[in-house]
């Protein structure tokens, strides 16, 4: 019984409380279309004018992005892509010698950097000749630098033989990836 | 006060000792048989009994002592790996009841469990001071051959065992022995490699160098009181010259590598490879860093140098030919001569004291093995077999045993082997990898 008396009084109060609310909204939306058309025409026009900038900005914006990443990426691939060499050698096979060429156009491209020659061996046979031979791969790389143009007094080199391997595995894989002319920057 | 005067008084107790008093039976420094066959002194060991050293007053202190030191005795003469240590299980005489002096002495019972050598010891100690009475007798021909009697402060034990296998070793074979040698090698325990020293049997092992960065390649000067080796403390592999004791000495900087020291017998002055010039050369230089002269001349790698005894030839590696061989110069003529033709990888040459032998490292079917040969070249040997890779020999002082690291039981430690290739055992046991080892000349001051 009073559940009813409720609902009566919902339907006498609420219900034309809110038919009131839709007939005042629908009385605003009139007033808003008084302005003249050459106005509107006006106001859009600007609209897409703006548009236009921001897309504008935002393609540039993308573009100096694409531009910012292109160069963080051609500078971690001369930091990150070593140049390899086979055992006991440090002869530069044309793997090592197209790995080079790509490390000449970045320091090209980036006049003002100063790299320090890397050059590793892998664990195998004694210390003291593996820094020898560490020596050996890290000049061989400059001297390829040098002879495509890059100034000497750019390039420096250290050996650390065999003794900061990149994988400390000892299968003829980690063996590889550790006999390597490795970049860095000064 | 009070302080001083027993440090002088003890220093007077320790010169005492230091001298040694030889006890009745032979004449200091007469050899009278060939115990020790030198062509091959490890193919029949002489069995050797050495029986818990009789405690002469006896109390507490000395029956613990009487057991550690004649252990000690036993443990060090059988490093040399010329005697077998008999059993004490099997003895049928107690010194410790009968005495310790020939009247006293049942040869009988000695030679019928097969001892040809018996070694007895007595003991005394009092206010923290020993007093050791020790003996050798041939058992068969049931006389002394050295004794003598040491007197010094009880944690000077070992300085005393030590000095009289010095002088069993120095009556059986005319020879000094390597009781006062130590062996400096590289660990990584410290997080990188630094040099550390021990004795000779591996007792006390040290760390000599602090650079915090990458330590390597130690050499001992002649007279054992220099160390050079390289370290990357200003980021580049500089060979630093260390008075061992001092704190002085010097820094050879130059561009590029700066390794491989290796002293000259007899003076101070050492070989080291640099490759300033623009490739790497073995040069001269002084104890001071200074160089001498150049002298190697050749495109590609000349690294690891070693001495003959006299200081007229010098062996090395080079890669002249293609691959790293060993070469020897001879020093007046400047003439170069190829060791090695067998392989394609042999490194590390370590001239053996005796002058007549290289020790080297040698690479076949994918393992690096020690391998021995003649100064001319002739007949190399391979010293160890089928036991992961094993590199950088090392003489020691007498030319008796070789040193060297092996990865047999995985990580990198060092190992001793006699020169024939017999006895391989691991010399100690520390944290991380240990390479590269060196083994001294005997020290005067130990």
């Amino acid at each position: 019984m009073r559940k009813r008396m409720l609902m009566i009084l919902v339907l006498f109060v609420v219900v034309p409380g809110l038919l009131m609310t839709v007939s005042c909204g629908k009385k605003q939306v009139m007033s808003s279309s008084t302005p003249s058309y050459d106005a509107d025409a006006a106001a859009r026009r600007a609209e897409a004018e703006r548009q236009k900038r921001l897309a504008e900005e935002r393609r540039l914006q993308e573009e100096q992005l694409k531009e910012v990443n292109r160069i963080k990426a051609a500078k971690d691939q001369f930091l990150n892509e070593d140049v390899f060499f086979e055992f006991d050698s440090a002869v530069l096979t044309l793997e090592a010698q197209d790995a080079l060429k790509r490390k000449a156009d970045w320091l090209k491209a980036n006049a003002d950097a100063r790299t320090v020659i890397e050059g590793h061996c892998d664990e195998r046979g004694t210390n003291e000749y593996n820094l020898a031979l560490g020596d050996r791969r890290s000049e061989s790389a400059k001297k390829f630098l040098v002879n495509l143009g890059i100034a000497e007094t750019r390039l420096t080199t250290i050996s650390y033989g065999e003794e900061k391997p990149v994988d400390d595995g000892h299968t003829e894989e980690a063996w590889a990836k550790n006999r390597r002319a490795h970049f860095i920057l000064k | 006060m009070g302080k001083r005067v027993t440090t002088v008084w003890l220093g007077v107790v320790l010169f005492f000792y230091l001298i040694g008093v030889a006890l009745t039976g032979m004449a200091l420094g007469q050899v009278a048989y060939d115990y020790i066959d030198i062509t091959n002194p490890f193919l029949r060991k002489i069995p050797m009994a050495v029986p818990v050293f009789k405690r002469l007053t006896p109390n507490a202190a000395e029956s613990e002592l009487a057991q550690t030191a004649s252990n000690l005795l036993a443990d060090t003469l059988e490093f040399t790996g010329y005697f077998k240590i008999l059993d004490r299980g099997a003895f049928l005489e107690d010194p410790q009841t009968t005495g310790i002096i020939a009247p006293h002495i049942q040869f009988k019972n000695w030679t019928v469990i097969g001892a040809e050598l018996l070694v007895t010891g007595g003991i005394v100690i009092s206010d923290g001071l020993l007093e050791a009475e020790l003996r050798l007798y041939d058992t068969f021909q049931q006389k002394l051959v050295v004794g003598k009697r040491y007197k010094g402060h009880i944690d000077d034990t070992r300085k005393i065992i030590r000095r009289f296998c010095t002088e069993i070793i120095y009556n059986l074979t005319g020879e000094r022995g390597i009781f006062t040698s130590k062996i400096a090698f590289e660990s990584t325990g410290s997080g990188n490699k630094e040099i550390f020293i021990c004795d000779f049997d591996g007792y006390d092992p040290t760390q000599v160098t602090h650079s915090k960065a990458l330590t390597l390649s130690p050499a001992w000067s002649a007279d054992g009181e220099w160390l050079a080796y390289t370290a990357y403390t200003r980021g580049n592999p500089d060979l630093y010259i260390k008075h061992l004791k001092d704190n002085r000495g010097n820094v050879v900087s130059k561009k590029g590598t700066n390794i491989s020291p290796a002293w000259l017998p007899n003076q101070f002055a050492l070989a080291a490879s640099m490759s300033f010039s623009g490739d790497p050369e073995i040069y001269l230089l002084t104890g001071h860093g200074k160089i001498i002269k150049k002298l190697t001349n050749s495109v590609g790698i000349d690294v690891s140098p070693s001495w003959s005894p006299d200081g007229k030839h010098m062996a090395f590696v080079s890669n002249r030919s293609g691959k790293p061989q060993i070469y020897i110069k001879t020093l007046d003529s400047g003439e170069i001569r190829r060791l090695t033709y067998e392989g394609r990888y042999n490194t590390s040459p370590s001239w053996s004291p005796k002058g007549d032998k290289i020790a080297y490292t040698a690479l076949d079917n994918g393992t690096f093995n020690v391998r021995l040969m003649g100064v001319d070249g002739s007949g190399p040997i391979q010293l160890t077999h089928d036991s992961g890779n094993n590199e950088s020999p090392s003489w020691s002082p007498d030319g008796s045993l070789l040193v060297f690291s092996s990865t047999r039981e995985g990580t990198s430690r060092i190992y001793i082997m006699t020169a024939f290739g017999t006895d391989q055992r691991r010399l100690l046991s520390l944290p991380g990898a240990q390479t590269n080892p060196k083994w001294s000349p005997n020290l005067i001051s130990n």
